[in-house]
């Protein structure tokens, strides 16, 4: 095994990741069990670099190993044909390099040239196509969903996106900024950027105060907090139980009402930056956190139980969607609906920093379907007021730290990556700097990259009208998705 | 069921009663108060702008880039740039949202959107509109589902989101607008019935914002058609949003 073992923000010299031939380096990739988060290419000189980063969640360590191949070459044989977690990984590699990895088995473009392409068709006499979008019919981003039907029943869901393509791969490298790096994914404010900031603070060395990283840490539980409970509105919403929808919507105000007094937007815009934070929580600010959590506490504890005592509800949660573990496992699903399907990954508890080594990481009893979806996020919410209960206390003993420190410039031919654990599940940012200290390339994963394909499985065998409640219980981002 | 009906007795009333003069938390960053006379025109704002929304000599502010983050108010050494929590920031032309140090409060009020007979006279206080995002975050997204809910309940002032473009009034557009989505954008736009508004939501739509240089988008749609209201921010705050479509259809 030819590998770099690292620790998450590190930053490692280029040099150091070794450049094996790609033979060697395609048979360690199919044998291992190690789980893929990287998987991609660089300009080289005359040739292209292909990284993969993996990760070992029990030890928290993430290994990277590389091969050269040549910049003309047309193709390459494929790796998803024995490890099927890199079926997705290679499809975009193959539209950003157009290098072919010949026998992958649903070789169709990510985010480009959607029109061009066939469906994953069925064919039979009772046999129906029902498309949807891009324009769907609430105030939603947009994607296009493919169902292959008989009557209700649905055969195969193919989902195409690529309609919020921006180019922010390539704007990252041009000008990074905080605000960009806010904006891939605007429900993920906190967690993308402080994806970006620890990047960029790995590869200048950059030390950031404990005050400051404390208070990434608090308004990332914020914001977990507060999307999770407007999804549990959304999700009941979409089985008209209306007071759930209405009580749990409220209740998300109260929560980024107080992410808007600390940092002055809703969503936790401006609040980190490269090198720090621009905010300060003070102790009167800390006490109406306080405040507002144990009141948003007591009502969501209440909403769900009223919620979960009706026969109606649970009538639809129960059994609907269900994704195997064995079938999450194969296809890599991370994060919330990892856990949903009883794996238990979480960045925050396996890539541990100094204040989440303290945290118990609470075992979830999953059943895999839509209430299980429901239960993760009210279990979720719980868990994040008590954290963050606990890491305003740990913020008393570091009152007079430094929010901001001096940055530093980016240091040459390095490499970082950054795993930040966001309310959907693990954002992964990995920034590469060439000889000058420029960026060179920048590379972001969403969970929602990974987990757009269980959406899909949970479809399977399920009738269309439940789409939107499956839809609600994942909730991904096509923005985070697209880049 | 019983359980259900408990909670409307706990929750109580939830709405803001009177949205048009609903009070904003101090933290909020909304309309620029700029002061050129202690400009020194050093440029560090300028530096610091994302979306190069600052230009000096005059110093103003340019609410149809700005991200309002805050940053140049963080860099200014003379504390030339500051950001007042007024939320009514829609405007109806574009050259309207260049702040200067002559823009008030009161006078951006007054002049920022000016009311209409024929939008009036049309859609007589009640208007349906289409959404379409065009590359938006999803930040701007949220913030419009939040103006129908219980809080801010736009839905009490006839103004509400539809599900087919058939059924509305006009489009208020989120996001840059990607090459991806130009076409599902303007065939959505020509669906929409005769006569019918668009309203450009957010700083994304206005300008392109953080994504102005990027080379995946395309912007014709805009040049192409006439913008009937600006309503910026980053993302666009509900009492924005429902003040601006407000004032935009009062008589």
């Amino acid at each position: 095994m030819n590998y770099y073992t690292a620790k998450n923000n590190q930053r490692i010299n280029l040099s150091d990741i070794p450049t094996i031939d790609f033979e060697t380096f395609k048979a360690q990739l199919e044998m291992t069990n190690l789980r893929p988060i990287g998987f991609f290419g660089a300009d080289w000189g005359e040739n292209i670099r292909l990284f993969a980063f993996l990760v070992d969640d029990e030890e928290g360590e993430i290994f990277i190993s590389s091969a050269l191949l040549d910049k003309n070459a047309k193709e390459y044989p494929s790796i998803t044909k024995e490890n099927h977690q890199y079926h997705i990984f290679e499809r975009e590699f193959y539209e950003q390099f157009g290098i072919k990895p010949v026998g992958h088995p649903w070789l169709k473009p990510l985010r480009l040239n959607q029109d061009k392409h066939e469906f994953f068709e069925m064919e039979g006499e009772e046999i129906h196509q029902v498309a949807v979008g891009p324009i769907h019919a609430g105030v939603i981003e947009p994607g296009h969903f493919r169902f292959m039907c008989q009557g209700e029943k649905v055969y195969n869901l193919e989902i195409m996106l690529g309609y919020q393509h921006r180019g922010v791969e390539d704007l990252m490298v041009k000008k990074p900024s905080n605000q960009l790096a806010e904006s891939i994914c605007g429900d993920s404010v906190i967690a993308y950027n402080t994806a970006y900031s620890q990047v960029m603070e790995a590869l200048s060395d950059t030390k950031v105060s404990i005050k400051a990283k404390l208070i990434r840490a608090i308004a990332l539980e914020m914001e977990r907090i507060a999307i999770h409970i407007g999804d549990m509105g959304a999700i009941l919403g979409d089985i008209a139980y209306l007071m759930g929808k209405e009580v749990y919507a409220v209740t998300r105000t109260l929560v980024i009402n107080t992410m808007l007094e600390i940092s002055g937007s809703r969503f936790g815009r401006g609040l980190i930056t490269f090198g720090g934070v621009n905010f300060d929580i003070d102790d009167e600010l800390s006490e109406k956190i306080l405040s507002v959590l144990s009141e948003v506490k007591a009502t969501v504890e209440k909403m769900t139980k009223a919620a979960l005592q009706s026969s109606s509800v649970m009538s639809r949660l129960e059994k609907t969607g269900v994704v195997s573990k064995e079938t999450a496992q194969e296809l890599n699903l991370v994060g919330l609906i990892a856990r949903s399907c009883g794996i238990e990954i979480d960045s925050r508890f396996d890539f541990k920093d100094e204040f989440y080594q303290d945290f118990e990481k609470k075992k979830f009893s999953a059943t895999n379907d839509a209430y299980s979806r429901f239960k993760i996020r009210y279990k979720e919410v719980i868990e994040s007021i008590s954290f963050v209960k606990k890491l305003l206390k740990k913020l008393e003993v570091v009152k007079d730290d430094e929010i901001l420190v001096e940055k530093n410039d980016l240091i040459s031919n390095s490499l970082a990556i950054s795993i930040v654990e966001g309310w959907r599940g693990e954002v992964v940012h990995i920034a590469l700097t060439d000889e000058n200290g420029k960026l060179r390339r920048y590379k972001i994963k969403d969970p929602s990259f990974n987990n757009w394909w269980g959406l899909s499985m949970a479809l399977r065998g399920n009738g269309i009208s439940d789409f939107p409640l499956c839809n609600k219980g994942f909730d991904l981002s096509y923005a985070g998705f697209d880049l | 069921m019983f359980e259900t009906l408990k909670m409307k007795l706990v929750q109580k009333k939830q709405y803001i009663p009177d949205i048009q003069n609903a009070q904003m938390r101090s933290q909020f960053r909304g309309l620029p108060v700029v002061k050129d006379n202690m400009c020194c025109a050093c440029n560090q704002c300028v530096n610091s702008c994302p979306t190069g929304a600052i230009s000096l000599n005059p110093l103003k502010i340019d609410l149809g880039r700005c991200t309002l983050c805050g940053q140049c108010k963080m860099m200014c050494p003379n504390g030339a740039i500051d950001f007042s929590n007024y939320y009514k920031l829609g405007a109806d032309k574009r050259d309207k949202l260049i702040i200067t140090s002559e823009t008030t409060k009161e006078e951006f009020e007054k002049r920022a959107i000016q009311a209409r007979k024929e939008i009036y006279s049309i859609f007589n206080r009640s208007i349906k509109f289409r959404q379409v995002s065009a590359g938006g975050c999803n930040g701007c997204e949220m913030e419009l589902n939040a103006s129908s809910n219980a809080n801010f309940d736009m839905g009490r002032f006839g103004i509400d989101f539809v599900a087919s473009p058939r059924h509305a009034d006009g489009i208020v557009i989120t996001g840059p607008i990607t090459k991806n989505m130009a076409y599902a954008l303007e065939d959505c736009y020509k669906s929409v019935p005769e006569p019918k508004v668009v309203v450009l939501c957010g700083t994304c739509a206005i300008s392109g914002g953080v994504f102005q240089e990027s080379t995946e988008l395309n912007r014709e749609f805009i040049d192409k058609y006439k913008i009937d209201l600006y309503i910026p921010g980053c993302p666009v705050h509900p009492l924005t949003f429902i003040n601006a479509i407000l004032d935009f259809i009062r008589k």
